[in-house]
């Protein structure tokens, strides 16, 4: 407690004069959304596919992947070969393969995908699975992050994330590297609706 | 050898070593450059770079009432909030954490406030066994390093050293430096170590008074691997380090991965309000020197860095001498306008790093005015510090020659003269500091001012 005190006194005796918030314009970018999604998602080391039915992203997961790797699907209408009711700690997932999920609000400038804790069920699965795959309607791809935030409330959740792509790094001589600790792939399908 | 104090001295030694030296600067250039593309492609970018500036301003300024309304908010939505005037205090509040909740493991992701505070030696005195999971970070731990970058924290070293590094302590294969190979190695490495940990130390980047909730930024997903896998989150944050909006977030967020790295954004943007049902997080908020550089009027701007590491890509000088040369936590030109008001003594050679282009002041996220901070550290420093004796009677010599006409005709016809007959050893010797790497010019045959008084009588 006294350190707070200090600190707050402090600040109070050294913060210069009152300098006014201000307001944030929203620079509304509205052309070829979807194109430009595709293209930032791209460069953030991401795959996408445009599709009109979701039993494209079946036959995606069947010709990818087999019966013996564990997939959670948390998208209506796609099944997957566990039911992540039965995780009653993160730790299960570890074995996890891929993870499908739906995101809520896209960003064509980055190709950002609000996805909030509700849509995860276990915080840790979009980071734990061997690769992603993230469902989202056409109509929920926005221009900027202004308009991202905008439509969502931060604080709704416990927890929320922007997934932009697969895990990469560049720490070794600079050396693009996709799938440090997570995701060796993050595909997004982007639907009609 | 006697120890290497100055800079400069630092510089040099760092220099000596002319491929790595080159490759530093090429590949640190090559960033700068992506930075320059991604800002190029928001006809917005200097709108949101004066509107981060103001937000920051506002902060500023209201630093009192914005962090109490944060501490409110973050308590309402279950997170503990400490606080920590230094870093001392610091490091004791997250080692009584660990003891309170009997952690045995921990895992932490990257953050410089922690490097600031000394936090990784001073648990590991204790008997932690602290594992940074940046993968960057984790070459640098078991190399026995710090960062020499605070986002590419493992830049001086080549992949060939790292595979030697990974073979040493990961058991790969000897003479093996594919950075897939050795990223895969560490991989799996690291999965253990996220598996097994009690406990999570993360950074801040974004505290959100209105909300009570904070932003963690990474590429590799590892702050998030850490914290939703273990049962104890320890988050550390520099009290400057807050927004008053959830709203902000989309202008900062626009700005810091194209200025760090040239990316639109870091691929992970996580957002923690409350902890995970029954798991407990803490908060921790630090001065550690921040209330005094807010009470320096010239330097408070500093307080606004976003820690993007755009300066460093871009300084001149900061490419071509490494940030080791810096004895700093945060080296390049931001860090030698936060690093004095810290310790002034022991960073006195480090306003002088610079060649005051401005650069760093370009390309600020948040428009901090660098090169002129640099050069009123400077003022401070001379009034105050210890000289450079070289300087200082270079100076005075300078200032008396120049401040009498007749001897500054007179000396510059002396040094035309001299310069022109004299051996080359007796111009670059040891008390030509310049001349080092350099070669001056030609002398020329005469003064501007013969020069002007021939012409302008010739062309009458």
């Amino acid at each position: 407690m006294e350190s707070k005190e200090s600190i707050l006194a402090a600040i109070k005796k050294n913060k210069p004069e009152a300098n006014p918030l201000p307001l944030l314009p929203d620079f509304p970018y509205k052309d070829n959304l979807i194109e430009q999604f595709q293209e930032s998602l791209t460069l953030n080391g991401g795959k996408s596919l445009v599709i009109s039915d979701l039993k494209e992203v079946m036959a995606y997961l069947k010709e990818n992947y087999s019966d013996t790797q564990m997939l959670v699907s948390l998208v209506e209408g796609v099944e997957g070969n566990y039911d992540i009711s039965l995780a009653e700690d993160p730790h299960d997932l570890e074995p996890v393969e891929v993870a499908i999920l739906e995101g809520v609000w896209g960003a064509a400038e980055n190709a950002a995908i609000w996805l909030p804790e509700e849509n995860l069920i276990h915080r840790v699965l979009p980071f734990i699975a061997q690769h992603l795959v993230v469902l989202l309607k056409k109509s929920r791809v926005m221009g900027n992050m202004h308009e991202v935030y905008h439509a969502i409330d931060v604080a709704a959740s416990g927890y929320g994330v922007l997934i932009a792509g697969p895990s990469k790094t560049a720490d070794i001589e600079q050396s693009l590297i996709i799938g440090a600790h997570g995701p060796r792939s993050m595909t997004v399908f982007l639907i009609e609706g | 050898m006697k120890p290497i104090t100055t800079h400069a001295e630092a510089a040099e030694e760092f220099l000596k070593d002319t491929e790595r030296s080159h490759w530093h600067d090429d590949t640190l250039w090559h960033v700068r450059t992506k930075r320059d593309t991604a800002a190029q492609k928001l006809p917005e970018w200097e709108q949101l770079r004066t509107l981060a500036s103001q937000i920051k301003d506002h902060v500023l300024s209201n630093l009192d009432t914005l962090l109490i309304q944060f501490e409110q908010n973050a308590i309402k939505n279950g997170i503990e909030v400490l606080w920590a005037k230094d870093a001392q205090e610091h490091n004791d509040h997250v080692y009584r954490i660990l003891q309170e909740n009997q952690v045995k493991q921990l895992v932490k992701s990257k953050s410089i406030l922690t490097e600031e505070c000394g936090l990784n030696h001073f648990l590991e005195d204790k008997g932690y066994d602290v594992v940074d999971t940046d993968l960057g970070e984790r070459i640098i731990q078991f190399n026995k390093q710090v960062p020499s970058h605070i986002v590419l924290p493992a830049i001086h070293l080549k992949k060939k050293e790292i595979g030697e590094i990974f073979h040493q302590h990961l058991g790969t294969e000897e003479g093996a430096d594919d950075p897939k190979y050795l990223t895969e190695a560490a991989r799996q490495h690291l999965r253990q170590k996220f598996v097994q940990a009690h406990a999570a130390i993360t950074g801040v980047n974004f505290g959100i008074a209105e909300t009570g909730g904070f932003v963690v930024c990474t590429n590799e997903g590892n702050a998030d691997m850490g914290t939703h896998l273990a049962d104890i989150h320890i988050a550390c944050m520099g009290i400057e380090k807050l927004i008053p909006r959830a709203a902000d977030l989309g202008v900062y967020l626009r700005l810091l991965a194209r200025s760090a790295t040239g990316q639109s954004i870091t691929n992970y943007t996580s957002h923690f309000h409350r902890p995970r049902k029954d798991k407990k997080m803490y908060l921790i908020l630090v001065d550690n020197g921040r209330t005094d550089q807010l009470g320096r009027e010239d330097f408070r701007n500093s307080l606004k860095c976003i820690r993007c590491g755009a300066c460093m890509n871009t300084c001149p000088i900061y490419r071509r001498s490494g940030g080791f040369s810096y004895h700093a936590t945060v080296p390049g030109p931001i860090g030698s306008i936060l690093s004095p008001g810290m310790d002034l003594k022991k960073h006195s050679t480090l306003p002088f790093a610079s060649t005051l282009c401005g650069s760093c002041s370009d390309v600020c996220p948040v428009k901090i005015n660098i090169h002129e901070q640099l050069y009123k550290w400077r003022q401070v420093i001379t009034k105050e510090g210890p000289a450079q004796n070289s300087k200082m009677w270079a100076m005075r010599f300078g200032g008396k020659v120049m401040s009498k006409p007749r001897l500054f005709d007179f000396m510059g016809k002396m040094a035309r003269k001299s310069l022109s007959i004299s051996p080359r050893g007796m111009v670059y010797n040891g008390l030509n500091v310049w001349g080092k790497h350099r070669d001056l010019p030609d002398t020329p045959s005469e003064s501007f001012k013969d020069w002007y008084r021939k012409n302008r009588n010739n062309g009458k």
